[in-house]
């Protein structure tokens, strides 16, 4: 096919106002975390990494982490909106390279606090700063490069691929000089941590967050590896993740809820009563929750009753200690309620799938949908047929969805875009999409509860990070 | 006896609605596992080309003719290779994939319990 | 000595991950499956194009032969450009070739056959594209070179002149 005189033309799910936002947003989150590396390298030159370089940096690790967040955040709003599928993550290859450096970061995060509260862990902290900024690049040069299969590949370039690699390794390798040469550990023998303290649950969390990291990395990045040395390729999906992080939230979790309710240095487990009493209560409701659902019980139950945990530890501490440490408060609070959001909208999410001509209606004993009529748009570059669907639920309220369908003539591509109705419980979501050879269209109806509470929960991780940076000392 | 029998035909009628839907849920988490191999990274579930379309009719035949998942897996696998498959399996090529996590788990742990001894022992 | 072994420890890992992934820019994206030559062809039933009895492959693919497969529809571009190869080879009479009309319109397809003639000795229909994953295909064009009842060789993609000249090799 020869070259078109003007160019191929822009992919059409580029076509999209998002792209003028997501990624500037989270290459400010990216960048800012070559801030923090440069800063961490330079200050082990000069040997100045301890609860001062804590607390000068931490303003810009709560930046780069709230714009990272943002990113990701954004990048999964747009995917649910654009690619049709009524998904907001899937584990593609680009999805985990943004995810890496937010795990490392996040990491980074709580680390920087135990360095500015007890000026220990400074090594720890720099090799963090280094893992961070590399984790970018990392990221950088596995999605232009080409050498991985992603939907999110629009170009690719085996040369600049070349170039971001050495570039990488450059980086990997000076830091490695730096830190082995400059870097004096005369901390060791200073380290004093009791098992009951917030220091330990902020190693805890430090140690299931690179778990994390670790997981999704060598998933990443395995099947390049396996290809170069066995020839045989194989693919890493969603359930290979799923698998290794799911039982490690569990934990993770209730050390979230646990952690914050510690004092430094040294606490008790005098009343603390109540943490038990919350678990009990989480556990009934859940079990509550999940009896009647024809779902996995076990693993739903166990993580349900950690997340319902957490939620209800944190709502506690808003009321118990009011403005105290609000940031970290609202924060966790977000992410407990994101796995709620997670959890529910998978459990309590249902579609219909068929086939339709115009005219005909689809029956079952939860809905009608009818597919009433069909029109056609002509737009500046593309063609739509817009769908007209009548859906009536067993309540007898109905909605009116109309699903398109583009034909854009430069790129020659169709795309199928979904028609949302959002409101705070649910979201309806329909497609509609061409079969060949037939006169019927392939229509996809879901319903999908809780769906803006996952938004919500992360716009409030990263309020509470927002709060952090207005506070002028840690832990009044 | 007569008893018996409408007992038994009301209670498969009954459950013949929840039978359903397991079949429709263990059809879906089949084709979230499988790739489609003309997309660029979508499952057969998400996706809507041709050969997606054909592959989820092939998994639902296959189910209604009593095909396990494990069976339906490696009859694509023997066709299409392992790269068709989202989890991948635990065999030679996958160690390293599957238990690599799990060490590192274990020797950040081992790095922490160290801190703690170090301490008793001053 | 203890603490020069992280350093060096950690330079070699990485020097070997560097390399590893230099390697892996090399390696192409696109996924052709590892073919490991004679694989049974599926035991299928299908429909025939003209008459619509269902035949039994058994009765199609006989041993001591050599047979092409050609998976092919109305609304594939690609299918037009190689269906000339296919008219050659029919000519040269040099091997029976059977069609797999891959879902297609049957009005359409009898055009297309009008329009281009059929090298075709017998034509099947496969209108779901189930019987196209029975051999392993991701869609059209492809094309199965058959003997003995085994896959000899496959093409993904319209024919050209390289995969004729490679066919015609075999079945010397």
């Amino acid at each position: 096919m020869p070259t078109p005189k003007e160019g191929l033309g822009l992919n059409p799910i580029l076509q999209d106002p998002a792209l003028a936002i997501h990624p500037p947003v989270l290459s400010l989150g990216y960048v800012g975390s070559s801030i923090i590396f440069s800063s961490a390298l330079a200050g082990v030159t000069l040997n100045y990494i301890s609860k001062d370089w804590a607390k000068h940096i931490k303003s810009w690790v709560f930046i780069s982490w709230i714009f990272l967040t943002l990113g990701i955040l954004l990048g999964s709003i747009w995917a649910y909106y654009e690619l049709g599928w009524g998904g907001f993550w899937f584990w593609d290859p680009v999805e985990n390279v943004s995810l890496m450096p937010w795990l490392s970061l996040t990491t980074l995060l709580h680390c920087i606090l135990v360095l500015e509260k007890r000026n220990i862990l400074n090594s720890w902290a720099i090799i963090l700063s280094i893992t961070t900024f590399a984790l970018s690049m990392c990221g950088t040069f596995l999605v232009r490069s080409g050498i991985l299969n992603s939907v999110h590949t629009f170009a690719n370039d085996p040369e600049r691929g070349l170039f971001i690699l050495i570039f990488l390794f450059i980086l990997i390798f000076l830091s490695f000089f730096v830190f082995f040469f400059f870097h004096k550990n005369e901390n060791k023998t200073l380290i004093n941590l009791n098992w009951v303290s917030k220091e330990t649950a902020i190693l805890i969390n430090n140690w299931f967050m690179m778990y994390f990291l670790i997981v999704v990395l060598i998933g990443t990045v395995y099947p390049i590896f396996l290809e170069v040395i066995t020839s045989e390729k194989i693919s890493v999906g969603p359930p290979f993740f799923h698998k290794l992080i799911i039982p490690f939230l569990i934990p993770f979790l209730i050390f979230m809820a646990i952690g914050p309710q510690l004092k430094w240095i040294k606490s008790n487990l005098k009343n603390k009563l109540y943490l038990i009493l919350f678990l009990i209560i989480s556990f009934i409701l859940t079990v509550l929750i999940v009896k009647n659902l024809s779902i996995n019980f076990f693993t739903n139950t166990i993580l349900l009753t950690a997340a319902f945990f957490l939620f209800f530890i944190t709502v506690r501490d808003f009321f118990k200690k009011k403005f105290s440490n609000l940031s970290q408060n609202i924060s966790h609070f977000g992410f407990s309620l994101l796995i709620l959001s997670i959890l529910f909208n998978n459990i309590f999410s249902s579609e219909i799938i068929t086939n339709l001509k115009i005219g005909e209606t689809f029956v079952s004993d939860k809905f009608k949908i009818s597919f009433n009529d069909i029109k056609q748009k002509d737009e500046q570059n593309y063609k739509a047929i817009i769908g007209k669907f009548e859906v009536i639920d067993s309540k007898g309220s109905n909605l009116i969805m109309s699903p398109e369908l583009r034909i854009y003539n430069q790129p020659n591509i169709v795309t199928s875009e979904a028609d949302i109705k959002t409101n705070l419980l649910t979201d309806k979501f329909m497609t509609m999409n061409l079969v060949q050879n037939q006169d019927y269209f392939n229509i996809r109806y879901q319903i999908k509860p809780f769906m803006a509470w996952i938004w919500i929960s992360v716009i409030l991780i990263c309020f509470g990070g927002l709060i952090s940076l207005f506070k002028k000392k840690y832990e009044n | 006896m007569k008893l018996f029998k409408y007992l038994l035909i009301t209670f498969f009628v009954i459950n013949y609605n929840s039978l359903n839907a397991q079949d429709i849920k263990l059809e879906n988490k089949i084709t979230k596992n499988l790739r489609c191999l003309i997309c660029q990274g979508q499952s057969i579930y998400d996706s809507d080309s041709e050969f997606a379309n054909s592959l989820k009719l092939v998994v639902k035949k296959k189910l209604e003719s009593g095909d396990s998942e494990e069976q339906i897996y490696d009859f694509l696998q023997q066709k299409y290779g392992e790269w068709i498959l989202y989890d991948p399996k635990f065999n030679k090529n996958t160690y390293f994939l599957w238990l690599l996590p799990i060490l590192m788990f274990i020797i950040g742990g081992a790095i922490i319990f160290k801190l703690f001894i170090i301490k008793k022992n001053n | 000595m203890k603490t020069k072994i992280y350093p060096i420890f950690l330079i070699f890992v990485f020097s070997i991950i560097f390399f590893l992934f230099y390697k892996g820019l090399k390696n192409s994206n696109i996924y052709t499956p590892n073919f490991k030559s004679q694989i049974n062809i599926p035991k299928f039933q299908a429909k025939d194009f003209e008459n619509n009895k269902t035949i039994n492959s058994e009765d199609i693919f006989l041993d001591d032969k050599f047979y092409l497969l050609n998976i092919w529809a109305s609304w594939c571009v690609p299918c037009r450009e190689e269906h000339k190869f296919l008219m050659n080879l029919h000519k040269e009479k040099l091997i029976d070739i059977i069609g797999l009309n891959y879902k297609d319109n049957h009005l359409k397809a009898k055009k297309f056959l009008d329009d281009l003639k059929s090298p075709y000795k017998i034509i099947l229909k496969d209108l779901d594209g189930t019987i196209a994953i029975e051999w392993g295909a991701y869609g059209v064009p492809e094309t199965f070179l058959i003997y003995n009842k085994k896959i000899v060789k496959k093409i993904i993609g319209p024919l050209n002149e390289n995969s004729i000249l490679e066919i015609k090799e075999i079945i010397k």
